[in-house]
């Protein structure tokens, strides 16, 4: 009997993400990430953390395929990214969410449009973003306010919409990109509790951040990145300051 | 399944296709450039081809006037005149061919040139004149035909109008120059404008871009609604001119004729229906064309996140 055709299983069941000594140079000089390595399990919370230049950025465009590794191997959700086809690579980007530091909405739609868009370009049937849109706006607390425009929004309650339009799709994993580098301190607990309720739902957050406070009051896995380099990760971490 | 990612559901359709609509009303300004442009060159185009039509089928007209006379020796008889005839109508170049007999020869120089001064007249001085009147399809080929035509055994003359010819042909030559080169510069700068402005609407719209490809939209679905909007603008901007070009034609005409009706005879217009036989496809083609193009190559250079 003919096996069924299944994708060949890159990792683990309970990973999401492995890192095999991934190194990434833009042009001839100093790398941006060099020879790292690590393992993402489902459902974890993850902070990665660094200064300016220590390579958070680059982490995060390897994990979204916006680049590729210059060496290492590097697998996402049983996806080779080394060698992931260029078709091929809308559909591995379904299964992530992305929530940026300046939300990036769109500002001539209002908040129920925005959340829609979402489901709209990857093409779910009209009633169920009917259904959906409405129930991942009373998630993130922002039910009443459908119709206001970004415009109308403060930043907390604008990256509260970011939050919505990545998490409508049910991915796997939210990367979370300096959620509250634009925000004060009070809404910026908010969009951590909210992102710790969504973590606790069974989304694998991953956010890269350098806020100290937020990090250390957390208590979640931390992975530090200083030029480039992993130099310490730990299960239930705080802020590493560089000595 | 390999074409998964560009089949389309008919609700993404109708969501695309309205995205293009609302993107032209996102960005009126924009769009208003766009189809002002499309019009302003098919305008042009409309007007170029509507004058040069017009032209070519007036000179064409003209050529068709132009004949040639065809005079036989005295002692020919009627068979080898038959023969010459038919030898005459199997060229390619020949589009009609008249006989005219010695009397009616006669009668037409009466009425042109001699009206009632003819009765002096008691025989027909132009008894050895009967003679072929040979029209053709295309004046430039006329020397080509009169040299074998003076060849032709039992043919004793061939007058033509020589000089008729000769500008008429270079005239249709010229115009086709010029038409061509008209229309092709005028193609290049609406490619070029298009292109610059839609460029222009994609990059206020990058950022809407990036966000889709972020959250997995396939490249189908992220040019569609941009290239729709090309389209559309396309239409519009080569339907305006064609609508214009048909409501001013005849009234254009109207007042040319009113003014030169000395010339009345001469300038034998195209209808707006026989313009339009070509002028409406080939706008529209041209208007879609730009469009698609301008859009269609200016978004795939946006589509890289």
């Amino acid at each position: 009997m003919a096996l069924p055709n299944r994708k060949k299983k890159l990792m683990e069941d309970d990973e999401v993400i492995v890192m095999e000594n991934v190194s990434k140079s833009y042009q001839a000089g100093i790398p941006a990430l060099s020879n790292v390595s690590l393992k993402i399990k489902k459902g974890e919370f993850v902070f990665v953390v660094g200064d300016s230049g220590s390579g958070k950025s680059t982490f995060i465009k390897l994990l979204l395929r916006e680049i590729v590794p210059t060496e290492g191997n590097l697998y996402v959700l049983n996806y080779n990214l080394n060698k992931i086809k260029h078709r091929k690579i809308p559909k591995f980007r379904r299964n992530l969410g992305v929530v940026f530091q300046d939300f990036r909405l769109l500002k001539d739609r209002n908040v129920y449009e925005n959340v829609a868009f979402a489901q709209r370009i990857i093409q779910v049937p009209g009633k169920q973003i009917r259904k959906n849109v409405p129930k991942v706006l009373a998630t993130v607390g922002l039910a009443g306010k459908y119709k206001a425009k970004p415009g109308k929004l403060s930043g907390g309650e604008q990256q509260r919409v970011a939050i919505a339009r990545a998490l409508v799709n049910r991915p796997t994993v939210l990367l979370a990109d300096e959620p509250t580098g634009n925000l004060d301190p009070n809404n910026s607990m908010e969009i951590m509790r909210l992102l710790e309720e969504i973590n606790n739902a069974g989304t694998t957050v991953i956010m890269v951040t350098h806020n100290k406070d937020i990090v250390n009051a957390m208590q979640k896995r931390v992975i530090t990145l200083r030029k480039g380099v992993i130099v310490s990760d730990h299960e239930r971490g705080g802020y590493d300051d560089e000595d | 399944m390999r074409g998964e990612d560009t089949t389309m559901k008919i609700s993404s359709f109708f969501y695309t296709l309205w995205q293009g609509i609302k993107n032209i009303f996102r960005n009126k300004l924009f769009s208003l450039a766009s189809v002002a442009t499309i019009s302003a060159c098919l305008f042009l185009f409309g007007l170029f081809y509507s004058v040069l039509a017009n032209f070519q089928h007036i000179v064409k007209t003209a050529e068709e006037g132009v004949c040639i006379v065809v005079f036989f020796d005295e002692d020919i008889t009627d068979a080898r005149i038959e023969e010459i005839g038919d030898m005459i109508k199997r060229r390619a170049e020949v589009s009609k061919v008249n006989f005219v007999s010695a009397d009616e020869a006669w009668e037409g120089f009466k009425t042109e040139y001699l009206a009632d001064y003819s009765d002096g007249f008691l025989e027909n001085p132009l008894e050895d004149l009967s003679n072929y009147e040979v029209y053709l399809n295309d004046v430039s080929m006329q020397g080509a035909l009169v040299t074998y035509l003076e060849s032709v055994p039992g043919v004793m003359e061939v007058k033509r109008s020589e000089l008729t010819a000769l500008t008429l042909s270079n005239a249709n030559k010229l115009i086709g120059y010029i038409s061509i080169g008209i229309i092709a510069i005028l193609l290049a700068v609406s490619i070029f404008l298009i292109s610059n402005t839609v460029t222009i609407g994609i990059t206020v719209r990058k950022e809407e871009i990036s966000i889709m490809k972020y959250i997995g939209a396939t490249d189908f679905f992220v040019r569609a609604p941009f290239v729709i909007e090309g389209i559309i603008i396309g239409l519009v901007g080569a339907a305006i001119p064609l609508a214009f070009i048909y409501f001013v034609y005849n009234r254009t005409l109207n007042f040319l004729k009113e003014q030169f009706s000395v010339l009345s005879s001469l300038l034998n217009f195209l209808t707006i229906e026989e313009i339009f036989k070509n002028l409406l496809p080939v706008s529209l083609a041209i208007g879609v064309g730009i469009g698609f193009l301008g859009s269609f190559i200016t978004v795939r250079k946006h589509l890289r996140v």
